[in-house]
């Protein structure tokens, strides 16, 4: 059929043509990879950080964050905190609007955070908002009347929130996803449907103006936003990219500026070839084995729980093993958190060898020996890099020891169950701050923390540390009740820190802006690629 | 005719129930749920949650509630997609697999028939070796292993093809490339085994006492009774393709429905998983009857009446 050929040209130029349309000369886009598809963008219904990357970008808070993650006025112009610092009243910045026009008001902060705490929303993260006076009242259905969550509007423009004791994070959880806004006429206008495009009124940098499920969301620059001038990107592409080798060709490829993650299986490779482009950075996080403190053989026994702390090698770990530039963790807390000084075990300087002379010591006085090992269970969720930090643990302590310790995996779900019903006797565990604070790792164990208490640790001395240290208003005698508590934690050695965690990213040359920070927050508003 | 359509229909529907019931009551006996995450939620947050998605409610109530919901029509949310209901994601992600699968399966059937007739037709020739190695590597490489090579090779190293993405037509050649392959291995190793077989028939043998030349005997005669195997086969393998790979869509990133039937389950996503179960079923039950009324058209000896 020679006579169709001319249309079909015409038909490829055409195409051509409105692909370069879809993308203008003039327009800046970045593209990041973006880990899990998200579960939701509405505020209230997300909880990873692959959704957060994307709120940060469409919504502001009163307190925002800087490109290296340090807090700067958001939504809030200003702010004054009460002398008791239980009372904090916010200035909106003056002419900021929503990206449809309408101005944002204290009552649209009021709006959001009533909805984030009600039960119907049932927000899994409205714990977020717990130091908010009556907050978690409300939540449990005990106080029906939002009235009394300690937020109101005093104005349009002055916001005041009541906290239920002093705390000293509390700005710094201003920044969450919880804590955002909501333009409310919007939210009601589409209910169950008002974060999709064209219905999602934004008060961030960017608005969203695409979303393909599973395939890519695209925002755009939002015009109206306040710091619109000093916003270089005219677009920003997130895409789920839920395979880290993929992910790494698709940069190579350049359909990626920056990677959620790295293979860890290629990691010699990147280094070798594109370690200029190669990102690693400390992360407010620790990989940890909680020893089940409420069953025989761990119960009672701090001296075997020392001895099993003792006994692992974490430069080798590191170094040999996880190989992605971990941090060896000798503490609980990680470093780099504000308001504190990192207390680290009482050996931690010590030679591996003086610390395995010393696990045989406390070995033995617990009553184990040759004749006599410990047969102990590790519990972990499937994945190659916890086998093969488990399988070297397990050797470290048989020849260190001669402990004979033997290897569980679960899948992802069945492991936190068995996990959160403590169905272990050592379990492969990790956490991850929810703020830059210590008081979003000791406050997990203090005796009725519940099921995040992995080891069941139960220490009363504990407990008026870190319960304490919430309401006290000096900050200084606050970190050292902290730092102490952390130090009898240590002692007890109720669970094994392993190492800290690092976040690793690939990021183009072309990509500028870009900070390695602690939270692992870049704001695209601070983005620009060049070239 | 209409009347075996209709009866077959009919056997579908406590089909369907079974396969509803047996799956709605396994997810759920499988340990953990669907809020389960990293960070456990206080115990009000968690009741909160039970009472939103009615998890509080006894099972058999739970499940007649699903089962009204579903013959309205309504799949529910996705616990895990919490933005969109089941059938909004199946009908967004259906099309992308349709297309990505019915591509590949025309490449498959076209290169893998002719392939595998050929082969037989010349068999023990130096073609013949060659396809049959070919095609045993195609179905001993999984697709997790040809994808990444794919990519590395055309879109890393070459840079001729996008590596991932979906919508413009380059973007769509490497991941049917890497569906249709072992499709393709598949299809000519059984064409070429059931031509072997037609070419030892009483009826191949009689077309060639009439005289009829070899070319005319295979096109006419041999060709339409070698493909029935290769039919039947491809009922539920269809099926399969069209409702997507969760491997190639998570290598490629195409918003299809394939990565849904293993990521529902291991989110304990149960409105997912129900949906695209119920899905699958409908599906293959479809392809499965349609094959069997398109036998009749080339097996003269298989009537419905």
């Amino acid at each position: 059929m020679p006579a169709i050929r001319p249309l079909h040209l015409l038909q490829a130029c055409l195409f051509a043509a409105l692909l370069m349309c879809g993308a203008p000369a003039w327009a800046d886009a970045i593209h990041l990879g973006n880990g899990a598809e998200p579960e939701s963008l509405d505020i209230h219904q997300s909880s990873g950080v692959s959704e957060a990357n994307i709120q940060r970008d469409l919504f502001e808070g009163l307190i925002a964050e800087g490109p290296d993650a340090s807090l700067i006025p958001g939504a809030a112009e200003s702010w004054e905190i009460s002398e008791d610092g239980t009372v904090y009243t916010f200035h909106l910045r003056e002419g900021a609007v929503w990206s449809n026009g309408d101005p944002v008001t204290a009552g649209d902060f009021v709006y959001a955070f009533r909805r984030g705490l009600s039960p119907e929303t049932a927000a899994s993260y409205a714990f977020i908002l717990y130091p908010v006076l009556n907050a978690e009242q409300y939540v449990a259905g005990e106080i029906t009347d939002p009235g009394q969550i300690g937020i109101r509007a005093i104005d349009d423009a002055t916001l005041e929130i009541t906290l239920k004791a002093p705390t000293a994070y509390f700005l710094d959880m201003l920044t969450h996803h919880m804590a955002y806004p909501l333009h409310r006429a919007s939210v009601e206008a589409h209910p169950g449907d008002w974060m999709k495009p064209g219905n999602l009124v934004s008060n961030g940098a960017f608005t969203l103006a695409e979303w393909q499920p599973q395939s890519f969301i695209r925002l755009e620059k939002n015009p109206r936003y306040h710091g619109a001038d000093e916003v270089q990107l005219d677009e920003v592409f997130y895409y789920p990219t839920e395979d880290e080798g993929q992910e790494l060709q698709r940069f190579r490829a350049g359909e990626l500026d920056v990677t959620y993650d790295i293979p860890a299986d290629q990691i010699d490779w990147i280094v070798a070839n594109l370690n200029d482009q190669y990102r690693n950075f400390p992360y407010l996080g620790t990989y940890y084995y909680a020893l089940n403190t409420t069953i025989a053989p761990f119960a009672g026994n701090p001296g075997l729980r020392q001895a099993l702390s003792l006994a692992i090698d974490r430069e080798v770990l590191t170094q040999k093993i996880t190989r992605a530039g971990e941090i060896p963790a000798y503490s609980f807390v990680p470093p780099g958190v504000m308001r504190y000084q990192q207390q680290t075990m009482p050996w931690a300087d010590w030679t591996q060898e003086a610390r395995n002379n010393r696990a045989k010591e406390l070995y033995a006085a617990a009553g184990y020996g040759p004749d006599n090992p410990l047969e102990v269970e590790i519990l972990y969720n499937t994945s190659d890099n916890h086998k093969k930090v488990a399988i070297a643990i397990a050797a470290m302590w048989k020849q260190t020891l001669g402990v004979q310790a033997s290897l569980r995996n679960e899948e992802w779900k069945a492991y936190l169950s068995s996990r959160d019903e403590k169905n272990f006797e050592i379990v492969r565990a990790g956490w991850i701050g929810d703020y830059n604070d210590a008081n979003t790792f000791l406050e997990l164990f203090v005796s009725d923390a519940g099921m995040m208490n992995n080891p069941g640790y139960d220490n009363p001395a504990y407990d008026e540390l870190v319960k304490g240290g919430a309401f006290e208003t000096d900050l200084a005698v606050r970190e050292g009740m902290l730092e102490e508590a952390e130090r009898i934690f240590l002692e007890d050695s109720p669970l094994i820190p392993i190492y800290f965690y690092t976040t690793q990213h690939m990021v183009q040359p072309k990509v500028e802006g870009w900070i390695d920070n602690i939270k692992d927050v870049h704001p695209s508003r601070f983005l620009s690629v060049g070239g | 005719m209409f009347a075996y359509t209709l009866r077959r229909l009919a056997g579908a529907v406590p089909t369907v129930f079974v396969i509803i019931a047996i799956a709605f009551f396994m997810i759920r006996l499988a340990p953990g749920g669907p809020f389960d995450q990293e960070r456990s939620v206080p115990p009000e947050i968690q009741a909160n949650l039970d009472r939103a998605y009615h998890l509080d409610e006894p099972l058999v109530q739970q499940f007649l509630r699903y089962l009204g919901d579903i013959l309205t029509g309504d799949f529910g949310p996705s616990f895990r997609y919490k933005d969109f209901t089941v059938t909004e994601l199946v009908a967004e992600g259906f099309p992308v697999s349709l297309k990505l699968g019915l591509a590949a399966m025309v490449i498959a059937v076209v290169v893998g028939f002719a392939a595998g007739a050929y082969a037989a037709l010349r068999r023990n020739s130096g073609f013949d070796a060659a396809t049959m190695t070919l095609a045993m590597t195609g179905i001993a490489v999984p697709n997790f292993v040809i994808a990444p090579l794919l990519t590395l090779t055309l879109g890393v190293w070459l840079a001729l093809l996008p590596v991932g993405g979906w919508g413009s037509f380059d973007q769509a050649i490497l991941p049917v490339v890497a569906l249709a392959l072992p499709e393709i291995a598949y299809i000519a190793r059984l064409t070429r085994g059931s031509m072997l077989e037609v070419l030892r028939a009483d009826f191949v043998r009689t077309a060639r006492a009439k005289g009829l030349s070899e070319r005319a005997m295979v096109l006419r005669h041999a060709l339409q009774a070698a493909a029935l195997p290769v039919l039947s086969f491809l009922g539920p393998t269809t099926a399969a393709v069209i409702t997507g790979s969760v491997v190639i869509e998570q290598i490629f990133g195409i918003p299809g429905i394939g990565r849904y039937f293993v990521q529902g389950a291991l989110n304990r996503d149960y409105t997912l998983v129900m949906g695209v179960v119920i899905f699958y079923a409908a599906v293959i039950i479809a392809f499965n009857l349609l094959v069997d009324l398109l036998y009749p058209l080339l097996d003269p000896r298989v009537r419905h009446d």
